[in-house]
C-alpha cells in the first residue's frame, strides 16, 4: 500500500494545475470522486454516444467517475424521476429537465448564473424562450443543453408542393440564406400555407399536423397565435385571450383542420412523423427525426423531404422552440464538478460533436453556433435541414409566454390552445363559447 | 470416519434443556410466529401504501409551492372549475359502465366454464384468464396500435370487408367507448374466476332440491345461485369500483385524456395537474377527490357482507 505524504499531493496537485492551465478548457474544480447525471434518453440512434464521449474525455482530465443514466422521455419517465428526486432531496447531481421543468423544480435547483452568463459572454445572445424557462426572478436555475432542444419548423415534400400547390421550396428556401430572396420568402404566409394544404388535400396528399394534447400540437397552435399576436396571458396576469387577433387565428386554424385527416386530434408527437413517414402527406412541423426515420425506413420520401420556415402572419414569423436544460439539484454532493462539467460540454467544439451525433436534431440555444456544417452537408438531399435552425426573420416561441412562467406552464402543459381548435373544428362549438371556456380555463391558471 | 463418531442422549448436560426464558416462550408464542411473518408484509404496505396515502392526504393541503398549509384550499379550487367536473363526470361514466360490463360478462362467463366437462374446463380458465396475466401497459400498447388512429388494424379489417373506418381514439366518444372496452377486457377475468370459485361452493343438493320442486333453470339463478352469491359479488364490485376509479395506464397510453380532455380519469388529470404541469398538492387533492365517496360505499358494502354473512352463519 503507498503511502501519500504532504510533499506527493502537493506535487500532484502542482502537476494538475498545470495540466489544466495547458488545457483550452480551464477547470475550476477541485473535483473528484463522482458525478452522476440523469439525461434524457435521445431518439436519434448513437447520439447518446457522443455526451458519452464528452464525458469519458472530461472525467479522464479532471479525475472524475461521470455516470450517465439516460431516462426515456417515454411517459414522461424522466419528468417522474425529476419529481421524485426533488422530492426526496437524493438523486443524481445533474438532471435533464424538458421544456417547463426548470420552472417547476427552481426552489431545488442550484444558481448557475457565473456559468450562463459566461456562455452569453462567449457565444452571444442566448434563445429568448431558454430564458423565458430557465432565468427565474433574474437567477438562471438551468443551462440550456444542445442534446434535445429542438424547434419545429416545417418539413415539407418539395415534390408534392411543387406539383400539386405550385410552389418550389427550395427556391424560396435554398440551402443557403444569402440567396434567400425577400419577395418569395415574405410570400409564405398563413394565407399560402392554407390554400397550398387546400391543393394538397385536393389531390390526396393533405399536410398533417397533431390537434391532441402533445407538444408538437401546442407548438404549432402556439407558432400560429403568436404570428397573429394571440395574447392568451400576459405578463401582469390580464387574460387577454378575447381578442380580434384570436378570431383570426383561430379562423386560419379551421381552415387548417378541414384540409387535414381527420386522425389529427388523436396524434401524439410520433403521429405526423409516421404520417410523413408513410408518404401519404405532404408537410408536418417537427424537428428532422421525421426525416431520419423517413431516411431508414422509406428513403424514397427522405429524398423529396425539405425543412424550411413556418408561415409568417400580420405580425411575424414564429416557430415553436422546445429547449432542454441541465440543473443542478441543491443536494448535488459534486456542484462544483456539476458546473464545470456543464460549462465543457456547453463549449463550441463540444456542442458541434452533439450536433454532428444528432443530425442535425439537437439544436443549440445561441444563434452565434447555427453556423455548424452538419445542417449544410446532411442528405439526401443535400441541404435539406439547412432550414432547421431559425434563419432569415424566424423567431422563435412557447405557447404560455409571455405570461409568468408558473401560468405558463399550464397554459401549455394543459394544452389550452389546442383544446380551443378541437371544440371550435372538431367540437363545432361556436367559436365565442369557444374564447369564453379559454377565459375560464385561463383564470384558473393564475391561482396564486 | 470411525474416531469422529459421538454418542447422544444421555450424555447431554441438562443445562441444554433448561427451561426457557422469557425472551424464548415470547419468540415461540404462535402469535409472534404470525406477527414475525406477516412482519415483511406489514413494512411493504406502511412504506408503500400507508405512507405514501398520509403524504397524498398532507400534501393535498399545501399551497402550490408545498410552502404553506391551506386546508381544503385545493379541493375547494377543483371543486370551481369546469373542467374538474367534466373529469368527474367522465370518470364516474368510465368506472359504472366498465364495471357493469366487467361483472355481466364474468358472471356468464362464469357460469358457461362451470358447466364444462371437468376435463376441458381448465384449458378454457387459463386461455380466459390471459387479458388479466399480461402486464395492462403491454396490452395496452397492444390495443392502441389495434386502434391507432391512422394505421388501426381494426380498420384495415373493416374497410377490406368493404365498411367505413371508425375513428376510434379521434372522436371523443369512440374514445370513450375504446378506453372502456379495453377496461373490460382486462377487467372481467377477475370477475370470472371470482365467481367461478363462489359459483363451485354452492351446495349442489340445493340445486337437486330445485329440480325436484320443479324449478326452471332461471328460477334456480335467481332463487339459488344469485343468493349465494351476493357477498362475493359484492366485495368484487367493491374492489373493481375502486381499482377503476383509480385506473391511469390505459387511458394514458391510449388517449392521454383527449381528444378535447374528454377521456380523462382522476388519475390521469391528476398527472396532467401534478407532474406536467407542476402543481402536486393539486394533482394530489385531484386524486383523492373520490376518496371519501369511496370509502363511505365501501363502508356500506362491507356492512352489507358483513350482515349477510351472520345471517348465513
Amino acid at each position: 500500500m503507498s503511502s501519500l505524504s504532504r510533499r506527493s499531493v502537493l506535487k500532484s496537485a502542482a502537476l494538475g494545475s498545470a495540466a489544466a492551465v495547458a488545457s483550452p478548457y480551464v477547470s475550476g474544480t477541485y473535483a473528484a470522486g463522482t458525478l452522476t447525471l440523469g439525461c434524457w434518453d435521445h431518439w436519434v440512434p448513437g447520439a447518446n454516444k457522443a455526451l458519452d464521449k464528452l464525458a469519458k474525455d472530461w472525467g479522464d482530465k479532471n479525475k472524475v467517475d461521470v455516470h450517465i443514466d439516460y431516462i426515456t422521455s417515454q411517459g414522461e419517465k424522466d419528468k417522474l424521476t425529476a419529481a421524485a428526486e426533488a422530492q426526496a432531496g437524493t438523486g443524481h447531481d445533474i438532471m435533464s429537465h424538458r421544456d417547463w421543468n426548470i420552472r417547476i423544480h427552481q426552489d431545488k435547483l442550484e444558481p448557475l448564473d457565473d456559468l450562463v452568463n459566461g456562455l452569453i459572454k462567449q457565444y452571444g445572445p442566448i434563445s429568448p424562450v431558454a430564458e423565458y424557462l430557465a432565468k427565474i426572478k433574474g437567477t438562471w436555475r438551468g443551462v440550456p443543453t444542445t442534446v434535445g432542444s429542438q424547434v419545429k419548423p416545417c418539413c415539407s415534400r418539395f415534390d408534392l408542393y411543387k406539383e400539386h400547390a405550385g410552389l418550389d421550396l427550395r427556391d424560396m428556401f435554398p440551402a443557403d440564406a444569402s440567396k434567400w430572396d425577400k419577395a418569395k420568402v415574405d410570400s409564405w404566409t398563413w394565407e399560402a400555407y392554407v390554400t397550398s394544404a387546400q391543393k394538397l388535400h385536393k389531390a390526396g396528399f393533405p399536410i398533417g399536423n397533431p390537434l391532441g394534447q402533445t407538444s408538437d400540437a401546442v407548438d404549432w397552435v402556439g407558432g400560429l397565435f403568436n404570428a397573429y399576436g394571440v395574447v392568451m396571458v400576459d405578463e401582469k396576469d390580464n387574460i387577454k385571450i378575447n381578442s380580434n387577433e384570436t378570431r383570426q387565428a383561430m379562423e386560419i386554424a379551421k381552415k387548417i383542420a378541414e384540409v387535414m385527416p381527420p386522425d389529427v386530434f388523436a396524434w401524439d408527437d410520433a403521429g405526423n412523423n409516421r404520417w410523413l413517414i408513410s408518404g401519404k402527406g405532404a408537410g408536418i412541423m417537427n424537428p428532422p427525426s421525421a426525416w431520419a426515420v423517413a431516411k431508414r425506413d422509406n428513403p424514397k420520401v427522405a429524398e423529396n423531404c425539405w425543412t424550411h420556415p413556418v408561415p409568417r402572419g400580420p405580425k411575424g414569423r414564429f416557430v415553436g422552440q422546445l429547449p432542454q436544460f441541465y440543473g443542478v439539484w441543491q443536494f448535488s454532493k459534486n456542484k462544483q464538478a456539476a458546473k464545470d462539467f456543464l460549462t465543457y460540454i456547453s463549449q463550441k467544439e463540444s456542442v458541434g460533436s452533439l450536433v454532428e451525433a444528432s443530425v442535425g436534431y439537437d439544436l443549440p440555444s445561441f444563434k452565434s453556433m447555427y453556423d455548424f456544417k452538419t445542417w449544410n452537408e446532411v442528405e439526401p438531399p443535400k441541404g435539406t435541414v439547412y432550414g432547421y435552425p431559425p434563419r432569415g426573420d424566424e423567431q422563435t416561441s412557447i405557447t404560455g409566454a409571455p405570461a409568468r412562467s408558473e401560468v405558463g406552464a399550464q397554459i401549455y402543459n394543459q394544452a389550452i390552445n389546442t383544446v380551443m381548435v378541437s371544440k371550435f373544428t372538431q367540437g363545432k362549438e361556436k367559436l365565442d363559447d369557444v374564447i369564453k371556456w379559454a377565459e375560464k380555463e385561463l383564470e384558473g391558471t393564475l391561482r396564486a | 470416519m470411525a474416531d469422529t463418531v459421538q454418542t447422544w442422549g444421555s450424555t447431554v448436560p441438562e443445562k441444554a434443556v433448561a427451561k426457557p426464558n422469557k425472551m424464548q416462550k415470547f419468540l415461540r408464542q404462535r402469535s409472534t410466529i404470525a406477527f414475525l411473518m406477516c412482519l415483511p408484509l406489514i413494512l411493504i404496505i406502511v412504506c408503500l401504501v400507508i405512507y405514501p396515502a398520509f403524504y397524498s392526504i398532507y400534501l393535498s393541503m399545501l399551497n402550490k409551492a408545498q410552502t404553506r398549509f391551506i386546508g381544503l384550499g385545493n379541493f375547494t379550487f377543483l371543486m370551481s372549475r369546469d373542467t374538474f367536473w367534466q373529469v368527474v363526470a367522465q370518470s364516474t361514466i368510465f368506472a359504472l359502465s366498465a364495471v357493469f360490463f366487467k361483472a355481466l360478462i364474468g358472471l356468464v362467463t362464469a357460469h358457461l366454464v362451470n358447466n364444462l366437462p371437468a376435463k376441458g374446463q381448465r384449458k378454457w380458465r387459463g386461455m380466459l384468464l390471459v387479458p388479466w396475466v399480461i402486464p395492462l401497459a403491454l396490452s395496452t400498447l397492444g390495443w392502441w396500435w389495434m386502434f391507432d388512429p391512422t394505421n388501426s388494424a381494426f380498420n384495415y379489417t373493416l374497410r377490406s370487408l368493404g365498411f367505413d373506418g371508425i375513428p376510434w381514439l379521434s372522436d371523443p366518444y369512440w374514445a370513450r367507448f375504446s378506453v372502456i372496452l379495453v377496461n373490460v377486457w382486462y377487467g372481467a377475468p377477475f370477475f370470472l374466476i371470482m365467481y367461478l370459485a363462489a359459483l363451485k361452493s354452492v351446495p349442489e343438493q340445493l340445486y337437486e332440491a330445485a329440480s325436484i320442486d320443479g324449478a326452471s333453470a332461471w328460477q334456480k339463478f335467481i332463487h339459488i345461485t344469485l343468493p349465494m352469491m351476493r357477498n362475493i359479488i359484492a366485495i368484487t364490485v367493491l374492489f373493481s369500483l375502486i381499482v377503476t376509479f383509480a385506473n391511469f395506464d390505459i387511458v394514458q397510453i391510449m388517449t392521454a385524456g383527449g381528444p378535447r380532455n374528454m377521456t380523462h380519469m382522476f388519475a390521469t388529470y391528476a398527472f396532467l395537474l401534478g407532474i406536467r404541469s407542476g402543481d402536486l398538492p393539486l394533482g394530489a387533492a385531484t386524486s383523492l377527490f373520490m376518496f371519501p365517496i369511496l370509502a363511505v360505499a365501501a363502508i356500506f358494502i362491507l356492512r352489507g357482507v358483513r350482515k349477510r354473512g351472520r345471517e348465513i352463519g
